[in-house]
């Protein structure tokens, strides 16, 4: 009788399991989003899956963005890899490189029959990612670009105009002497990513090469070259600064000291991704932001030019199914779809990766709401382009960015010079640069 | 004359009992070891698409480069540092208990503590409070000594920092087998030392330090190891290898260049110059060190 019962029962609950996920091809996708930005990237994905129910993608953190990239290579070396990797765009150099273990995404898009207008997507982001002759090669789905933010409160109480951001180097060492002179703050500046605000960004700014052969995007046998007197000239000013305490030192990589040196009110301006404001508004709740421009001399000519984007794409690895590839085509359609691509620029300070999404958040008021949001994208596009600011590309970069953390933290140590600190970066960097070559 | 050995009949058994613990050798020693091997004869691009035989390229590139022979620097200072602090704060420790009659238990279980602690959470603790913007230590060193800490620009100050943390992990350890050590002296060498009119002092070089000598080699042993490997989570969790490399010890630099570098012909031949060391530490430890030790 009960046995009966059970054995009823087990049978329902099979024929349950072996009928329902059954039509479903699954796509895993890595990501590289703790925290917020986590459960907004999971969002996506769970969106997508709730709108069709052909595919189902399952978004998988793997930690930080080294630690997902070179997770999803160990992986692809064991024939184990997912379909979709999110891979910073310092890595971009490695990943093209390695020809028969990516999909490029226009091809996939072809493949999969998927309707897809490159022109639709914001120059100065899509040119990060682009081959040669122009084929888009993973999809931008997190761009940021360093902005200024600066405390109005200590801004007001050194007697500045709290409405005027700093817009050149030299209203910031003026603002700066005048916040510390009056007492408002212990310190003017700090900023994080030494590397790419204050080395990458601060050379497109002024549009100062950065490396040969269009910053490294003409081919593997480029050469670095910003160690020009610009990039001198502002290293050397830094290392002033750090030591008259005008500017506050946040540590390697992305400079984890800064911001809390900002939120507690030692240093009154900070550099970072356009993408912090988000954390920036939420950890200052007792004074106001301002956000400004990065700022730059202004007795260089061409400057400002225009920023230079980071954060990250994702890539399509080789070895899925065809079903497989047709649902990473129509995940990717839905990203850039204009409302999930609003939506995903105004929740995370992210870049709006198509002219149609930057439209539809005008056209909500996003832009009248939040005044600071726009200031990522008019300065990223504040000018077309040239050679020098379009964008970086070189092997072994991320190597590369710790080569300049080093040679960094030495200047600032004392131990040498800003031209022979750029001086061995660009010896160093090149050697790695030519390991890469030789390597692929 | 009769043989004291015992004769197994079946040849084949002794290799049967061995053979998980040969199994387990070749699996998680031997093979990767080789691989290890292997790969250092290689260029490789990160995927594996294109491999190269380059012979002893990779070798040759590391003893050229100064950030190769930088990092051996930091090795030896940061191992000589943590190996003589962990042990003789730990034999302080042990000796203080071991004179205790009562209490000594619970300042035991305490002093255990400590390696309980996975080293990245330790590495995080210290990281908190050595932080130079937020850290409680910084802010009390410029209030009281005006000295401004910062781990981030002064390679001293970071080798400090690591020290620091890497002894706190393995003082615990080292208190425990000194603690083992010292209770197998017998009383009566001690006492019979006390009525010959040996000092404390006399009575420590003479009698406590000899008789602990084969812990003390032993601990030896493990703790070079536990420097040279064992140190990476908390390297890696406070400095992360800086201030310009001057907390890039050899292990560090593998993991960086390797994993994060994707230069896996190097780090593969770092690897294994890494372990000739290890194996040669070891060997010259036995050799020549053992023969102070009074078993």
């Amino acid at each position: 009788m009960t046995f009966h019962k059970i054995a009823a029962a087990s049978t329902v609950s099979l024929l349950a399991l072996a009928s329902a996920p059954q039509a479903q091809t699954q796509i895993d996708w890595w990501h590289a989003m703790g925290g917020e930005l986590g459960e907004k990237t999971e969002a996506l994905a769970t969106a997508f899956n709730a709108a069709q129910s052909e595919f189902v993608v399952v978004p998988s953190y793997r930690g930080t963005y080294t630690e997902t990239m070179t997770g999803a290579i160990a992986a692809f070396r064991a024939g184990e890899q997912p379909d979709i990797v999110q891979v910073f765009e310092v890595g971009t150099g490695t990943m093209m490189a390695a020809e028969g273990a990516i999909v490029p995404v226009y091809q996939l898009m072809a493949d999969a029959g998927v309707a897809f207008d490159p022109a639709a997507f914001l120059p100065a982001v899509v040119g990060y990612y682009t081959d040669p002759q122009g084929n888009m090669l993973s999809m931008p789905f997190n761009s940021s670009t360093p902005i200024m933010y600066y405390n109005k409160k200590v801004f007001a109480a050194a007697g500045l105009d709290p409405e005027q951001a700093p817009r050149t180097w030299a209203d910031v060492e003026a603002f700066s002497r005048q916040i510390m002179s009056s007492g408002a703050a212990e310190c003017g500046f700090t900023t994080g990513w030494i590397s790419w605000v204050q080395l990458e960004n601060f050379s497109a700014w002024h549009n100062q090469q950065i490396g040969t052969l269009e910053n490294g995007f003409g081919g593997l046998e480029t050469e670095l070259t910003f160690n020009g007197p610009m990039q001198v000239r502002h290293w050397e000013n830094l290392a002033r600064w750090q030591q008259e305490g005008v500017f506050q030192y946040g540590g390697p990589g992305g400079g984890a000291d800064a911001p809390p040196m900002f939120y507690s009110q030692k240093c009154g301006m900070y550099m970072n991704s356009s993408a912090s404001r988000a954390g920036v508004l939420n950890n200052t709740p007792d004074f106001e932001v301002g956000i400004g421009m990065l700022p730059y001399y202004d007795d260089v000519a061409g400057a400002p030019q225009n920023s230079i984007i980071g954060g990250a794409t994702l890539w399509v690895l080789a070895g899925g199914s065809a079903d497989e590839q047709r649902g990473v085509a129509e995940f990717f359609n839905f990203l850039s779809s204009p409302e999930i691509q609003a939506q995903w620029h105004q929740d995370t300070g992210y870049l709006p990766i198509t002219q149609a999404a930057y439209e539809l958040s005008q056209a909500q008021g996003y832009y009248a709401a939040n005044p600071g949001a726009d200031t990522s994208i008019l300065q990223m596009t504040l000018n077309a382009p040239t050679p020098n600011s379009k964008g970086l590309r070189f092997g072994n970069y991320v190597q590369i960015r710790g080569v300049i953390d080093e040679e960094f933290q030495r200047l600032l140590a004392g131990d040498v010079n800003a031209q022979g600190a750029l001086d061995a970066v660009v010896a160093r960097g090149n050697a790695l640069i030519r390991e890469f070559e030789a390597a692929n | 004359m009769q043989s004291k050995r015992t004769i197994f009949g079946n040849k084949g058994l002794p290799y049967l009992l061995l053979a998980p613990q040969l199994v387990i050798t070749a699996i998680f020693f031997l093979w990767p070891a080789g691989q290890a091997v292997r790969q250092s004869f290689l260029r490789e691009d990160a995927f594996g698409l294109s491999t190269t035989f380059v012979g002893l390229r990779n070798y040759r590139a590391l003893l050229d480069s100064p950030e190769y022979l930088g990092a051996l620097k930091v090795t030896v200072v940061f191992s000589i540092a943590t190996v003589v602090l962990a042990l003789g704060i730990a034999l302080m420790l042990a000796l203080a208990v071991d004179r205790m009659l009562r209490s000594a238990a619970p300042y035991t279980t305490m002093l255990i503590w400590p390696y309980a602690v996975a080293p990245a959470v330790a590495g995080i603790l210290w990281w908190f409070i050595f932080n130079p913007a937020i850290g409680i230590l910084p802010f009390v060193l410029e209030r009281v000594w005006g000295y401004d800490w910062n781990h981030n620009l002064t390679g001293s100050d970071a080798m400090i920092l690591v020290v620091v943390a890497a002894v706190w992990k393995q003082i615990s350890y080292n208190f425990l087998f000194f603690v083992a050590g010292l209770q197998s002296i017998p009383t009566s060498l001690r006492e019979a030392a006390s009525i010959d009119g040996a000092g404390p002092f006399k009575r420590f070089w003479s009698i406590t330090l000899p008789l602990l000598s084969p812990t003390t080699f032993f601990l030896l042993v493990v703790n070079v190891v536990y420097t040279l490997f064992d140190t990476f989570a908390i390297i890696d969790a406070t400095t992360g290898g800086g201030p310009a490399q001057a907390t890039t010890i050899l292990v560090y630099k593998v993991y960086d260049d390797g994993f994060v570098g994707l230069n896996l012909g190097s780090s593969a031949a770092q690897s294994v110059i890494l372990m000739i060391i290890v194996m040669a530490l070891t060997f010259i430890q036995f050799r020549y060190v053992e023969r102070k030790v009074t078993y």
